[in-house]
């Protein structure tokens, strides 16, 4: 099976046509396309590490790395459904499988040409055929982005994108929620996530939400300008 | 969050902070994880005096101020809080099945509750008096049958959401407050998608281009799903998300989907509006 993909299949010419497409797409668009077009802020170094970059656009790209993971991820799973896998949950997995892919190409068409590459994943530690296997992978990637959304959401200074982050990650915990309750039913906010005297969810740092992220990727990220 | 962190923040603007609570500061030391290993109740002064501090802060740009957008939160869920510990408290009311759901939902917004009461300290407001969860007789059955009463959770929880994320703005750049209620946020996600897989729909909200509001409840809460932004709403600042490439095509993406991958915003206007009925007053 393949386990290494590159995570984004447009072109060249797809990622040119969005940038002027985007570029057009009215004043909300222009205070972030003008910072994105105006520097390039993050680098791609020999050894095949990326960072992300620093300020809004590096927490942009941020995301835009692990939802580049999760697309990647789930894109896999529908392609290679596990055995035994019921209508209910294939219909589910393909929908979230759909959110990542939007989330992904709604960050890369946000970022323009301030975007980081497409990621080259690394599934091999993954067992695609297996249900424990795949939803545990599934959960872990979920949880990581609930955690990672909000551990930096107060790092945002542009309004527009804490929006964005908002919108997004409400919807990653829905996933992740759906996901911890398909392998325990009853676990949709387990303790291990959510803490049991304040009822709030953990946050993780971008060096912690990284370091994990980083076991799935051949192409390893850092957030090296992030600071608490 | 790192309270370490935060202490050395409040050192910035608070040069004697250090020494105002130097007598807990070695114990405040230890803690990474407000998460995880906080335990809040076995640092009382020293959070509420670290909450305290924090709130004090302005909200950028805006004329909320921290006090209020707790205060809205804080409402919110002594409601939240009554209407799973009226259901829970019902022998025999919730099915065995849906039991277990039912009382992790209800003991995470009570901790919402102590957690919010425990931040603004003396600025709590209290909770009123009395709630009716007929919404005015909209559901009447609401104690009597547990479907409605199911609808009716569900309902709360993806208004909670919404609700929640209207108050976001309000707290930009705010590391204690903004991250705290984010990760209220988030739980109500939690608890708004495994209630609707209880119902047997889609935990995420699929919105079609006709109608925001995919609960199959009926119009009665089409408010709850609609509003200024709506969840059928497919623009996200500058990009259109349906005219994005998907797995089908390169230059589209169904109107669903795009629809469900992001969560709307409620303005604090229309959550007061939403909530009035239940005898919730939020402002």
């Amino acid at each position: 099976m393949k386990t290494e993909t590159q995570t984004n299949n447009g072109n060249v010419n797809m990622a040119r046509r969005s940038f002027l497409r985007y570029a057009g797409a009215g004043v909300a668009g222009v205070g972030l396309l003008a910072a994105a077009s105006c520097h390039k802020d993050h680098t791609v170094t020999p050894n095949g590490t990326v960072d992300v970059g620093t300020g809004d656009t590096g927490i942009l790209n941020y995301a835009y790395a692990l939802e580049q993971l999760e697309a990647a991820f789930y894109t896999q799973v529908v392609k290679t459904p596990y055995s035994g896998i019921s209508t209910a949950e294939l219909t589910n997995l393909t929908a979230i499988r759909d959110h990542e892919v939007c989330h992904r190409e709604f960050f890369k068409a946000a970022l323009g040409s301030s975007a980081i590459i497409g990621l080259t994943v690394d599934f091999s530690s993954i067992d695609f055929t297996s249900r424990s296997a795949v939803l545990g992978a599934a959960k872990t990637f979920e949880d990581l982005g609930v955690t990672a959304y909000d551990g930096v959401g107060y790092k945002i200074a542009n309004v527009a994108y804490l929006g964005f982050a908002g919108a997004i990650v409400s919807v990653e915990a829905r996933h992740a929620a759906y996901i911890s309750d398909l392998i325990s039913p009853g676990s949709f906010s387990p303790s291990a996530q959510v803490s049991a005297t304040t009822g709030l969810n953990i946050t993780n740092t971008p060096p912690t939400v990284l370091a994990a992220a980083n076991t799935y990727l051949k192409t390893k990220v850092t957030f090296n300008s992030f600071t608490a | 969050m790192n309270l370490f962190n935060i202490i050395n923040e409040i050192e910035k603007v608070d040069p004697d902070f250090k020494d105002k609570i130097s007598p807990r500061r070695d114990a405040i030391k230890n803690i990474t994880s407000f998460g995880s290993k906080v335990a809040l109740a076995a640092l009382p002064m020293a959070v509420s005096t670290i909450f305290n501090k924090a709130k004090a802060q302005s909200s950028p740009g805006t004329s909320r101020s921290v006090t209020e957008v707790l205060n809205f939160a804080l409402q919110l869920e002594y409601f939240e809080a009554y209407f799973y510990n009226k259901g829970n408290g019902m022998s025999g009311f919730i099915p065995a099945s849906s039991a277990y759901y039912f009382t992790v939902a209800g003991t995470q917004e009570n901790d919402h509750v102590t957690f919010l009461q425990s931040v603004l300290g003396s600025s709590a407001s209290t909770a009123n008096a009395s709630y009716d969860l007929t919404a005015g007789g909209t559901f009447s059955d609401v104690l009597t049958n547990f479907a409605t009463y199911l609808a009716v959770a569900q309902v709360v929880e993806d208004t909670g959401v919404r609700a929640y994320k209207g108050q976001a703005p309000y707290l930009l750049g705010n590391q204690v407050v903004l991250s705290a209620a984010l990760s209220i946020h988030a739980v109500e996600a939690r608890h708004a998608s495994a209630l609707r897989s209880l119902r047997g729909i889609s935990s995420w909200i699929d919105s079609t281009q006709a109608n925001s509001n995919d609960t199959g409840i009926g119009a009665a809460v089409d408010g709850n799903y609609g509003g200024a932004t709506p969840e059928n709403n497919v623009v996200q600042g500058p990009v259109t998300i349906t005219s994005l490439p998907s797995i089908e095509s390169s230059s589209s993406t169904n109107f669903t989907v795009a629809a469900a991958a992001f969560d709307e915003p409620l303005t604090t206007s229309e959550v007061a509006a939403l909530v009035l009925p239940f005898g919730v007053t939020v402002s």
